[in-house]
């Protein structure tokens, strides 16, 4: 038995240690929000935070985070600034990878609360997006940094 | 008719009578509109539907599949503007598969070449006319006034003189008893009130919050995951395989040999995987071992010197090319490439004895229905296909292959079955973007105008497999677009199709011939006018009647600066390409690194006309978005082969821009009256070009191949300098 902590709510799977902690979430608790992408951690579609860090959930075995606090895309406040950038940039097409990209955006503003472009993009160029939504997104996160100052 | 009917609970409530609603069958003399007592009948296919229930909530029915191009949203607005709806009471509802909601132009449900909302524009204003007049009419009639004092707006109706009200609601009912009128009025483009407006996508709320369905987001009671083990090589057969290894993973429950490979279904998707690895399958060499980068590139040579299909022959090019004042040459290959979508293929299917559930992210719902008859043997009312959200579509979906995947696999193991593929699978078992080589000749007067064009082009046909009926005379249409119908006024043109065999499967991928031949044909065009001393911009001008094609080169061309310095070691190239129905023109600023040949697009300026403009944010976004995945594609995409099969696997040799090499891209909607023209595809093809033209203007090369590969770039450089 794996125990997991995740937006806050306990659960107990029966898997074993090594599985990713991507599939766990999604097939076995069924919080769908967070995507399979590329299974080696390098599209960013599966990013949840693991003790508020951004992390590849697909290339992380869900063993290795018990006792930590995992947070996906639903346990994200939809007041969050950057749930509400996002809509007011109007940043989704196909929206795929977007709860990826707003959980690696939302981790980058808990540590960098005011970040520069330049840091903005070195933050999110782990995440791809095939709609090519980039400018949507450099703009959403400008704008949370903002909203999030006023808070 | 009843089974046909209750796919859904929206319809069975639709059809038990409740409001009004109303549906349309596009006939040779245009759309006819049906009452729901009509559709009960059966008689029509039809393809909108538009539903008002007392609760004062507007249904829109949409026949199209979302997958990023807002039609979500734009279709809903079509119908709201014309039914006078209060959006806040508008609704959508993703159409389920089925005849019921072919497109009324293809006599499909298919979602793709930028035609949604040019093909729904129409019957959807008129479907919606109907029910205004019909809601208009029923008000009158219940007050005893003339229809004429009756105004519609808003979801409701107002009698102007008494100033009396009904909602749309209020009045569903009696409307529905109404006949339906055949030619109801439609509004003048200039009394559009959501039309032409950037109103908010409904689709975005549920994508940002993380509810969106998509299709990996299905779920069936007691289902399997499965997972294929594909052959290594195009045509290979399986040699061997260990069952017994497979089935002893705990949780793997079947292994089925199917058409693509062998499957293993698991309670979950990792032990699916596993399974899938233990099996350990040998496989044989294919049916092309010897098919790799190096001897395709010389089939894709070799085939320029065959004679092929003539797909244009206007005036004598030979003639022409002999006498000009200049000629120029030049030969062109380009590689395969991958969709990528980021919602890897997947499907999940329930095949049981009498009934067949599909859940699917597909572009096409009526190949979906096809392959499910073909392969359950079922009824088509006994099939039911849900449409889920589409994680990018890009033409991929268009294909249904993993439809038939999921089908057969659920009939093996006799339960529900979800079927992912790995994005190893995904890259490797593509209907990919064929690859391509061309050779051109142009020729140039004596004052600098073009007049000869030869354009011989080499590609496999996308079309003999998926469409065979549009093969005319041997032409793939998909092969000779955007060349053979180029607008530039050349007076001898002869455009040449030489068909290519390959075990590959090629496929539509975002703007399809238009994404090759727009690259060939603009860095061609600017290499003329070079020889001809002329600036490209004024060279494309002088070869252009068309007043929109006009109007978007001269507005990228403002609004980039074109004829102001750019700073030190920057430079700038344009293009412009008409697709789809559209004109659009771009300018790249470009700066190259001598050094590594590494090229940076600091900015793109696009111009777009595309006549009525339904959503000006989703057109812009569009643009946006197709710019970057064309500047991926022509920057750092390719698939290779090696030993008879694609080579290429994951993200890690398939490169694609990324938000470090995203330039800023600044959109210029041009307004016009021409027909109105698509969006989800135009925006890619001049980005290409446009940069590779500012490459020339850097470095003086001409790239002859794609992607613009720094040590592609790099040797490009050397070999002029």
């Amino acid at each position: 038995m794996i125990s997991l902590e995740i937006n806050g709510k306990k659960y107990q799977v029966d898997v074993d240690s090594d599985v990713p902690l991507l599939w766990v979430i999604r097939e076995h608790l069924r919080l769908t929000g967070t995507k399979f992408g590329c299974g080696v951690g390098m599209c960013g579609s599966c990013t949840v935070h693991i003790d508020g860090k951004a992390q590849r959930s697909c290339i992380t075995q869900v063993g290795s985070v018990q006792g930590k606090k995992i947070r996906t895309i639903e346990g994200l406040p939809e007041d969050h600034p950057v749930k509400k950038a996002w809509i007011a940039e109007q940043v989704p097409q196909c929206g795929y990878c977007q709860p990826g990209q707003i959980m690696q955006a939302a981790a980058l503003l808990t540590e960098n609360p005011n970040p520069t472009d330049k840091q903005i993009v070195e933050a999110m160029s782990g995440n791809l997006c095939r709609c090519g939504t980039y400018p949507y997104i450099k703009k959403a996160i400008r704008r949370a940094a903002k909203e999030g100052k006023k808070v | 008719m009843k089974t046909l009917l209750s796919r859904r609970e929206f319809l069975k409530t639709t059809l038990a009578g409740a409001g009004l609603t109303i549906a349309a069958t596009m006939t040779p003399f245009g759309p006819r509109l049906l009452s729901a007592q009509e559709v009960k009948k059966g008689f029509f296919n039809p393809s909108v539907w538009i539903q008002i229930r007392p609760d004062n909530i507007v249904t829109i029915v949409v026949n199209k599949s979302e997958m990023g191009q807002g039609v979500l949203t734009s279709l809903p607005m079509i119908s709201a503007d014309e039914l006078e709806a209060d959006w806040k009471q508008v609704r959508f509802e993703e159409a389920p598969g089925g005849q019921r909601y072919i497109d009324p132009n293809w006599g499909m449900q298919l979602t793709g070449g930028s035609t949604s909302v040019r093909h729904m524009f129409e019957p959807l204003r008129k479907a919606s006319a109907a029910a205004r007049e019909m809601l208009r009419v029923a008000a009158s009639q219940t007050w005893g006034v003339p229809v004429n004092e009756c105004d519609a707006s808003k979801n409701t109706v107002r009698h102007t003189k008494s100033n009396k009200s009904l909602t749309y609601g209020q009045l569903c009912e009696t409307a529905s008893q109404l006949p339906v009128p055949q030619n109801p009025p439609l509004k003048d483009e200039s009394q559009f009130k959501l039309i032409g407006t950037s109103v908010p996508r409904l689709d975005v709320p549920d994508k940002v919050s993380g509810k969106a369905i998509f299709g990996i987001d299905s779920f069936a009671p007691d289902m399997l995951y499965a997972s294929i083990a594909r052959p290594p090589a195009l045509g290979a057969k399986v040699l061997s395989y260990d069952k017994d290894a497979a089935e002893k993973i705990p949780g793997v429950q079947k292994v089925a040999s199917i058409d693509d490979g062998i499957a293993v279904c698991a309670t979950a998707p990792d032990l699916a995987w596993k399974g899938r690895d233990a099996l350990k399958a040998k496989w044989g060499k294919g049916s092309h071992p010897e098919l790799n980068n190096e001897t395709l590139e010389k089939t894709f040579l070799d085939h320029l010197k065959k004679e092929g299909a003539i797909a244009l022959n206007r005036g004598n090019a030979e003639n022409a090319l002999t006498r000009a004042a200049k000629k120029i040459e030049a030969t062109y290959i380009l590689p395969y490439l991958a969709h990528v979508t980021m919602e890897p293929m997947n499907c999940t299917a329930h095949v049981s004895e009498n009934r067949c559930d599909i859940w699917v992210p597909t572009q096409n719902q009526s190949g979906a229905l096809e392959v499910a008859q073909k392969l359950t043997g079922l009824k088509p009312e006994q099939i039911h296909i849900h449409t889920t959200y589409l994680g990018g579509g890009f033409g991929r979906r268009g294909f249904v292959d993993y439809v038939g995947e999921a089908l057969q696999i659920s009939k093996a193991a006799g339960k529900p079955v979800k079927l992912i593929w790995t994005r190893e699978e995904d890259i490797q078992s593509d209907f990919y973007r064929p690859g391509y080589s061309c050779r051109m000749e142009g020729g140039i007067d004596d004052k600098g105008r073009m007049t000869a064009w030869s354009h011989k082009i080499v590609v496999q046909s996308i079309f003999e497999n998926f469409a065979p009926q549009m093969v005319k005379n041997g032409i793939d249409p998909a092969a000779v677009d955007g060349i053979e119908d180029m607008d530039y006024e050349i007076p001898n043109l002869h455009v040449e199709y030489v068909k290519l065999e390959l075990p590959i499967r090629v496929g539509f991928w975002r703007s399809v011939g238009n994404t090759q031949n727009a690259f060939v044909k603009e860095t061609f065009v600017d290499e003329l006018a070079f020889a001809a001393q002329k600036d490209p911009l004024e060279f494309r001008l002088n070869h252009l009647k068309n007043p929109s094609a006009r109007r978007v080169l001269q507005v990228a061309a403002e609004k980039a600066g074109w004829a102001k310095p750019l700073r030190k070691g920057a430079s700038r190239g344009i293009a412009y390409h008409f697709s789809f129905g559209t004109q659009v023109a771009q300018v790249a600023d470009i700066s190259v690194d001598k050094k590594d040949g590494t090229i940076r697009v600091d900015r793109v300026v696009c111009a777009v006309s595309c006549g009525t403009m339904v959503n000006p944010n989703i057109i812009v976004a569009q643009m946006r978005g197709a710019i970057i995945m064309g500047l991926s594609a022509a920057m750092k995409e390719r698939i290779d082969f090696a030993n008879g099969g694609v080579q290429t696997a994951n993200f890690y040799d398939y490169n694609e821009l990324r938000m470090n090499e995203a330039p800023e891209v600044e959109v210029h909607l041009v307004k016009s009256k021409d027909k109105i023209g698509g969006i989800g595809e135009p925006g890619l093809p001049p980005i290409a070009p446009a940069v590779a033209n500012a490459l020339f203007k850097a470095a003086g090369v001409r790239l002859r191949t794609l992607p613009m590969l720094p040590e592609t770039v790099l040797k490009a450089m050397k070999k002029v300098s």
